[in-house]
Formats: C-alpha cells, structure tokens, sequence
C-alpha cells in the first residue's frame, strides 16, 4: 500500500482527525506565546511549569479523579502566576527558584505516585512515561476534549490578536510600557495565566518534559530568517502549526511516538532554518 | 504651578534611603541636568518621577495638567535586549501606546504621529531596517523617537549617551536641543557629562551624599566656576 492511500485511510478515522485537530491548535497557541516567552528570555519559565504540571498530575492520579484537568489547570496557573510576579524579586534569582521548583515538582510527582499508587493503578512506570513524553492519549480524545480544546485556542488565538500591540510593548521593554501607563502587571498576570494553560493543553500531545520544544523551537527558527515582530509572530504559528501536522502524520507511517516525532521534525525545522538563514540573510 | 515640583524627596532601596531631602522644580520648557556619582541615587530618582518607584520620604506633584502617563521616557541602554526582532516603525509606534485607551490596534492619527517622531529624529529612511543592526547611536534615536511618541509635555532620559562614539553623542545631543527649543518639550535628564550641562541645561540639580543641590545653571556656574562639587 502506497503512502497516499495510508494516509487517506488513516485520515478517514474521525480519532486521527480529532488528534491532528487537537495537535495543530496544541502548536499554534504554543507557538504565538513562545514569542513572548522566548524575547522575554522566559524559556525556563515554560519548562518549569510543565514540570509542575506533572507533579500536580500525579497527586490526580493518586486521588483516582477522572477529570484531572480540576486539579492540574489550578496549580499550575497558581505557579505560573507566582512565578511571573516574582520575576524581579531578588531574594532568590528567578532562574533558580524555578529550577528549585521544577525539580521538586518532578521528585515529589513520583514518589507520590509510587508510595499511593491510585486505585485499579498497577502500571506506574508506564503511566509515569506517558505523561512525561506524551502518550497515544490523544489518539482516544472525546468530543468533549476535543471542543474544549477547540474553545481554549480560540480563546488564545483572540486574547493574542486584540492585546498583540500591548504584548509587544511589554515583551520588548517592560519599564518603558510601564513608564507611559501601560498597565504591566496586568498583562503580565493575563499572559501567565495562558500560558499555564497552553501548557498544560500542550501535556496530551507531547508530555511535560517535550513541552518547551513546542513553544521555543518556531520562535528560534523564525528568528533565523525574519527581522520585525509581526514576520516572526506569522512565521512560528506557520511553523508550528506546520511541523505539528507533519510530526503526527509522520508518527502514524512509522508507528513511532507522537511527542517526540513532533519534536524532531522542529529540530529538522530549526537546522534548515538556521542554514537558509546564515546563507541568504546574516551580514 | 510647576510642570514637576519635588519637596523634601528622599529616595533609596530596600529601604535604606540613598539621597535624602532632594528639592527640585521643573517648569515648560525647561532643560535640567541631573548630575552626581555612580549610585547616588540619579536613576532612583527618575524611577520616582516616572512613578516606577515610590519615594521613601516627601513628595513629587505634577502641575501643569501633566499626567504621570504623559512622561516620555527613554531608558538607561542595558534594559533593552539586542537582538529583539523589531523594525523600527514597530519600535516607534509602540510609544503612541498610552493614546489608544480601550481601542486594541493604532489608527491613522498614532502612524502619522510615528511618523513625525522618525523625521524629528531624522530617521524616516530606517524605518523598515531591523532594530538590532543599527548602530547604538542609531537605535537611540529610535528609543527617543518612541518616547516623543508617548509625549508632547516632558522627556525624562537616563544617560542617553553613554556608550555612544563623540560624533553620536554630539549629534544626540543637538536633537534633543532641537526639541526642547522647537517644541518646547521639558527634558529631564540623568548625566555624567558635566560639560554637555554647562552647554545645554537650564537647571542642574546635584544628588551628593551629604546634601543636593538644585540651581540654575547661571548659579551653577557663578558659584562653582563650573567645576565639580
């Protein structure tokens, strides 16, 4: 059987569908916020929550809930806030407090989950795996996950395009905006929020330690090429959006995993990027 | 009234107070110098002004109908990243900001006051160019250009000079002359450079560690001949 007709017969199934539905939204909205994130030299920030958001998952599986979203959204956003607002502290460096976290999060996650594991739960290092580097859950989404995500991106994709000139200026320099009565906190406390959410969105398709890929890779590549903020804003969503549909057409061919497919076509992406940029563009 | 009148002003971090008892008032159109060593409290004091800070005695008051928004700021080099994908229209136009109130994109009234910002400062033909391959004194005519964006009343900015080569330094220099001259636009602003003062300030206001002092330039020299406190 040809690539063709595979792909048109897998593509036939309405769970392929719902998955690459639910993956490029996934991508797209890490990517518009991985500008942000990135230019505000946030990256660790990204990776930090995710970790967080494992280990909030974990005290859901202990607990048993069937909807673990009611405890891992508040967490992390609670993080995230925490984590944004303290930026400027100086009592523990930014970086380091989040590294603090992180790996306490990570720690705290498993030990939990190996000392209850949850009830009917006998497949720890398994689940443990799978929610570190995604897992084919998002091949069994409901309808229900599927508008929820569709909802969520929205969402993003409107809060992006109606504050995109209040963003940029907090992005490129925070103490101007401030100066001239652009309300900074606010924005700031608006941004974290969503980005806590995208991430813990973003934990179906590719896991929490692959995360930060989707949200740093089409910014970096996009930067290799394009000079204003508005070229490199369309050019990681396509980006991303693209790479994502890529990866997960390319896991199902080869039957490989599908954060970690998606990933790897990014890094693909990122090298071609940063050649064709250094050949035709840098000085 | 005053545009800024500053009454028995101490500033400081971390609670521990910096310059204590600093008085100073600033009228339209006027030049002043902010001048003192490293750490005396100079930036600290502009943070006040612009209200980035609070100050840990007396008070700043705003006359004039000045809105503490309407402070157009340029600031200190190091805040700004290097390698920030932007054009500097983008730059430019992000400092009409403060005029949108609730509407989210710029009409054609912020393009066009952009627009005139990059000819006062001479830099229409950069527009499209990209923020990080300018040379520094290029990039700091975009800054000041985004904060005479912001504002038609006062420039508040932080060592604008500062590791820019003699003729950049000159050549900022005389535009931000040109300004306060031609549109009567208070500037305010935080120096190491004794000599420029001399040559374009109106007022001076000296932050020491044992007291500070706020004169006019005439006083400054007249009493000093000029040379250091």
């Amino acid at each position: 059987m040809s690539v063709l007709t595979l792909l048109t017969e897998y593509l036939s199934r309405p769970m392929v569908r719902n998955a690459l539905i639910v993956g490029t939204l996934i991508a797209l909205c890490a990517s518009l916020l991985g500008t942000t994130i990135v230019l505000k030299r946030l990256s660790f920030i990204g990776d930090g929550l995710s970790h967080v958001a494992f280990g909030a998952l974990c005290i859901a599986m202990v607990f048993s809930l069937t909807d673990k979203m009611i405890v891992v959204l508040p967490i992390t956003v609670l993080v995230a806030v925490i984590l944004m607002g303290t930026n400027d502290n100086k009592k523990i460096k930014g970086d380091a407090a989040v590294a603090m976290l992180s790996v306490g999060a990570l720690a705290f996650g498993y030990l939990l989950l190996n000392k209850f594991p949850g009830r009917g739960n006998n497949n720890i290092s398994g689940d443990v795996c799978s929610t570190l580097f995604g897992s084919m859950s998002i091949m069994t989404l409901s309808n229900t996950d599927v508008i929820l995500c569709i909802a969520l991106s929205v969402i993003v994709v409107i809060f992006f395009i109606v504050f995109y000139n209040r963003i940029f200026s907090v992005t490129f320099d925070e103490n101007f905006a401030a100066a001239t009565g652009i309300r900074n906190t606010l924005y700031k406390l608006l941004l974290s929020v969503i980005i806590a959410v995208v991430i813990v969105l973003s934990m179906q398709l590719v896991g929490s330690l692959l995360i930060s890929a989707l949200i740093v890779f089409p910014v970096l590549s996009s930067q290799r090429i394009f000079r204003s903020f508005l070229s490199v804003v369309i050019s990681s969503a396509a980006l991303g959006v693209s790479c994502a549909v890529i990866g997960i057409l390319a896991s199902i061919i080869f039957s490989t995993p599908i954060g970690a497919t998606v990933v790897c076509v990014n890094i693909l992406v990122f090298a071609i990027c940063f050649v064709f940029g250094k050949l035709f563009f840098r000085k | 009234m005053a545009q800024i009148k500053g009454t028995g002003v101490s500033v400081g971090y971390e609670k521990k107070i910096v310059a204590d008892n600093i008085n100073f008032e600033i009228n339209e159109g006027d030049y002043l110098y902010i001048v003192g060593e490293n750490g005396s409290g100079k930036s600290t004091l502009m943070k006040c002004i612009l209200g980035l800070e609070k100050v840990v005695a007396g008070n700043i008051v705003y006359g004039d109908n000045l809105k503490q928004k309407e402070i157009g700021y340029l600031p200190q080099q190091t805040f700004i990243q290097r390698d920030f994908p932007a054009t500097v229209q983008e730059i430019v136009l992000s400092g009409c900001l403060n005029q949108l109130g609730f509407r989210p994109f710029f009409g054609k009234k912020e393009k066009q006051r952009a627009e005139e910002a990059m000819k006062k400062l001479e830099i229409t033909d950069l527009a499209k160019r990209s923020y990080p391959e300018l040379s520094g004194g290029q990039q700091q005519r975009v800054l000041l250009a985004r904060a005479l964006c912001a504002t038609g009343k006062v420039l508040l900015l932080d060592e604008p000079v500062a590791g820019l080569d003699p003729y950049a330094q000159e050549q900022l220099y005389t535009l931000i002359y040109k300004i306060n001259k031609e549109e009567k636009i208070t500037i305010i602003m935080v120096s190491h450079d004794l000599e420029a003062a001399k040559k374009y300030a109106t007022h001076i206001l000296h932050i020491g560690k044992e007291k500070s002092v706020f004169c006019t330039k005439h006083e400054f020299l007249k009493e000093n001949g000029g040379c250091l406190f």
